[in-house]
C-alpha cells in the first residue's frame, strides 16, 4: 500500500466517524487533529484500535501519544516506522 | 454536638496513622498522613497570612496530584472554600468562574498564567517558574514558598459544620457556569453515609480518577482520609488511557474503583483485563450517567469479584440513592439498573407538575431533602430560589430528572423535561454550547439538540444558519468549540442550514430539528 493510499484511509475513517458532513479538502494531511479537539480521547482510542486492525500493527499504549496522532502525516508516518521496525 | 468538618477528618487520621500513607501519585511521590496534615497547616499560615479570610474562596487551576490534594485542605484549614476548574478548559471559562465567585487567591500551574490575573495573589505550582510568561505585575509565590511557611494553627472551636467547604461550577443554561455551594456539613453527612454501606478501612487503597472539579471526587478523597486508606491519584492523561489505567489498577492493588460507567465501558473493551490480577478490588462503584448493560455486563464477567453499586445524585445534593447490582447479569437483561433507593441520610419524593405525590409506579420529577443538599448557587438567589420546594417545613430540591417507583427495585430514572443532558458523566446545558457557537463572527443562528448514541450514550447535535460567503468548515467549528468550550462539551455532528424552524411563536423549532435529525 502506498503511503498516499494509508492516509486517504486513515482521512475516511476520520471523516465519517468524527466529522460527518465535512469535505475530504478540509481535512488535509496536517489539519491537527488532537490540539483542535477533532479528535478526544475516547475518538483517539477509536482511531487507534482502527489503525491496528487496518494496517496490522500493535500500538503499545505510549505510542498513543499526541506526538503520532497528531495528524494524517504522523499518523501514517509512525505507521510506517512501525512496518519498518516489524519486518 | 460535634463540629461536622472535613478538616477533622484529616487531623484525626493524621493522629492515628501518621505513618501511613494518605496519598500517592503514579510517579511514587507520597505523603503520609502527618506529612499531609502538616503542609496543608502551612499553606492555610500561608494564605491566611496573605489575607486570605473565613468564607472567602480559593480557586485551583491545577492538574491532580498530592500538591493539589495538600491545598485542598490548606484552604478549608484557613476556614476558606476551594473553587477547583478544568485547569484544561478555556482561559475565558477559568476567568469567568473565578471572577464569578471572587477569588482572594489562587492556585495555577505555570502552564496556565494566561489566567492568573483573577487575583491578587497567585500562587504557582511548577518546577520551571523561570521558563514562564510571569508577568510582572502579578503578585506571584512559588509552591515552594508556601510549603516552607510557618503552619497555621487552627482555632478548632471557631470552625462551623455551615461553612463552606467548597464551590463546584456546571453548565449554566444561558451560557455562564453556575456555583454548587456545598457546607461542610452537606460533605461529611454523605462521606458518613458511606461508611456505613462500604465499610472503609485503613488498609483500603481507592482510586480517585475523577477530576477535583467533578462532584465524584468528594468520595475518592474524603472517604479514605476518614478512615486513614490511601488515595491513589489519577492525573487526566492516565485517567482517559484504558490500557495502563488497567495495570495501574491492578499494580497499584486498588480495593475501591470509583468513576463514570464511560471509562469502565473503555476498560471493559480496551484495557486487556484478563492480563493481570485485581483480585484486590473489593468495589466498584460507578455514577454520572446510565451504564449501558451490554458493557456493565462485559466488565462484570471480566471483574466478577467486586460488589459493584450504581450510585445516582446531582451535584447539588451529592449522592443520594444507590443500588446495589446483583451478580452475575442476566443475559436476557437490556434494560438499565434502577437508581434505587434513597440513601439513609436523604430522603426522596416523586412529584407531579402540581407538586402533588404520584401514584406509584407513575412518573414524576424526584425530589430530594436531607444533610447532604446543598444551600444554593453561588449569587443567583433566583436560581437558587426556582430549584427548592417547602413541603412540611423543610427544603426539597428539585433535581429536574423523571423518575418512576418501582416497589422491588426502587427509583427507574426515565429521563428529563428540560435542555440538559448527560456526557461522560458531565451535566451540559445545551444552551450553553449555543451560547459559544454565537460567539463565532459567521454565524447567523444556531440550535442544539441531543440524540441517543448506542456508543457515545449521548451525542450533541449543531444545527447551523451562517453566512453564505464566510462559511465554517467543520474542522474549523470543531477547533473553534474547543478553544471555548470543555472538551466534554464539544459537539458530535454540524449541519449546516439555510435558517432554522420555527414555531408560530417565532422560536426555535427544537422538536422539528430532533425529528429533522432522526429521519436523516
Amino acid at each position: 500500500m502506498t503511503t498516499e493510499n494509508m492516509k486517504e484511509e486513515i482521512r475516511q475513517y476520520i471523516l465519517t466517524e468524527f466529522l460527518p458532513g465535512e469535505k475530504a479538502a478540509n481535512l488535509r494531511d496536517d489539519t491537527p487533529l488532537r490540539t483542535s479537539g477533532i479528535l478526544d480521547s475516547v475518538a483517539t482510542l477509536r482511531l487507534v484500535t482502527f489503525v491496528e486492525e487496518r494496517f496490522g500493527i500493535q500500538v503499545e499504549a505510549h505510542e498513543a501519544s499526541v506526538e503520532n496522532f497528531d495528524s494524517i502525516n504522523s499518523i501514517s508516518a509512525f505507521i510506517e516506522s512501525k512496518k519498518t521496525g516489524a519486518s | 454536638m460535634s463540629i461536622l468538618h472535613l478538616c477533622n477528618y484529616l487531623e484525626a487520621s493524621a493522629s492515628r496513622f501518621p505513618e501511613r500513607q494518605a496519598a500517592i501519585d503514579p510517579d511514587g511521590a507520597a505523603l503520609t498522613y502527618s506529612e499531609l496534615n502538616d503542609r496543608a497547616n502551612r499553606v492555610a499560615g500561608f494564605l491566611v497570612d496573605r489575607g486570605v479570610r473565613a468564607g472567602d474562596r480559593v480557586g485551583l487551576v491545577l492538574p491532580k496530584n498530592i500538591h493539589a490534594l495538600t491545598i485542598l485542605f490548606g484552604v478549608m484549614k484557613a476556614r476558606a472554600a476551594y473553587v477547583p476548574v478544568d485547569w484544561s478548559s478555556p482561559a475565558d471559562r477559568i476567568r469567568t468562574i473565578l471572577s464569578d465567585c471572587q477569588v482572594s487567591a489562587v492556585f495555577v500551574d505555570s502552564r496556565r498564567f494566561d489566567v492568573a490575573d483573577v487575583s491578587d495573589t497567585v500562587i504557582v505550582l511548577d518546577q520551571n517558574l523561570d521558563e514562564a510568561r510571569n508577568p510582572s505585575e502579578l503578585k506571584s509565590f512559588p509552591w515552594e514558598t508556601v510549603v516552607a511557611h510557618a503552619p497555621y494553627s487552627a482555632d478548632v472551636e471557631a470552625r462551623h459544620s455551615d461553612d463552606l467547604a467548597y464551590i463546584l461550577y456546571t453548565s449554566g443554561s444561558t451560557g455562564i457556569p453556575k456555583g454548587v455551594m456545598l457546607s461542610h456539613r452537606n460533605a461529611v453527612s454523605y462521606v458518613d453515609w458511606c461508611t456505613e454501606v462500604f465499610q472503609p478501612t485503613e488498609f483500603d487503597r481507592f482510586s480517585s480518577h475523577a477530576p477535583f472539579h467533578f462532584d465524584l471526587s468528594i468520595l475518592d478523597i474524603y472517604v479514605p482520609i476518614k478512615h486513614g486508606a490511601r488515595v491513589d491519584l489519577i492525573p487526566d492523561e492516565l485517567g482517559k488511557s484504558p490500557r495502563e489505567l488497567a495495570s495501574f489498577i491492578a499494580a497499584n492493588k486498588i480495593t475501591v474503583w470509583y468513576s463514570t460507567p464511560a471509562i469502565l465501558s473503555l476498560l471493559a473493551e480496551f484495557g486487556q483485563l484478563n492480563k493481570f490480577d485485581y483480585s484486590a478490588l473489593r468495589i466498584v462503584l460507578f455514577a454520572g450517567e446510565v451504564f449501558p448493560v451490554k458493557q456493565l455486563r462485559k466488565l462484570t464477567t471480566k471483574w466478577p469479584s467486586p460488589a459493584y453499586y450504581n450510585l445516582y445524585g446531582p451535584t447539588e445534593t451529592n449522592v443520594c440513592t444507590y443500588a446495589p447490582i446483583p451478580l452475575p447479569i442476566p443475559e436476557s437483561r437490556n434494560e438499565p439498573y434502577p437508581i434505587g433507593w434513597a440513601c439513609s441520610h436523604c430522603k426522596a419524593l416523586v412529584l407531579d407538575p402540581d407538586k402533588q405525590p404520584v401514584s406509584q409506579g407513575e412518573e414524576g420529577l424526584l425530589y430530594i431533602s436531607g444533610p447532604s443538599v446543598f444551600s444554593g448557587y453561588w449569587a443567583r438567589p433566583s436560581e437558587t430560589a426556582a430549584v427548592f420546594i417547602e413541603r412540611e417545613g423543610v427544603p426539597w430540591y428539585n433535581t429536574g430528572d423523571v423518575v418512576r417507583e418501582d416497589p422491588a427495585d426502587g427509583f427507574i430514572y426515565v429521563g428529563r423535561r428540560d435542555r440538559m443532558v448527560k456526557r461522560r458523566g458531565y451535566r451540559i446545558e445545551l444552551g450553553e454550547v449555543e451560547s459559544a457557537l454565537y460567539r463565532h463572527p459567521a454565524i447567523l443562528e444556531a440550535a442544539v439538540i441531543s440524540s441517543p448514541h448506542p456508543e457515545l450514550g449521548v451525542r450533541i447535535i449543531c444545527y447551523i444558519a451562517a453566512q453564505e460567503i464566510s462559511r465554517p468548515s467543520i474542522v474549523d467549528m470543531r477547533t473553534f468549540c474547543n478553544d471555548h468550550l470543555p472538551a466534554y462539551m464539544n459537539p458530535d455532528v454540524f449541519i449546516f442550514v439555510d435558517s432554522l424552524p420555527r414555531t408560530s411563536t417565532n422560536k426555535i423549532n427544537y422538536q422539528a430539528l430532533i425529528q429533522m435529525f432522526n429521519s436523516a
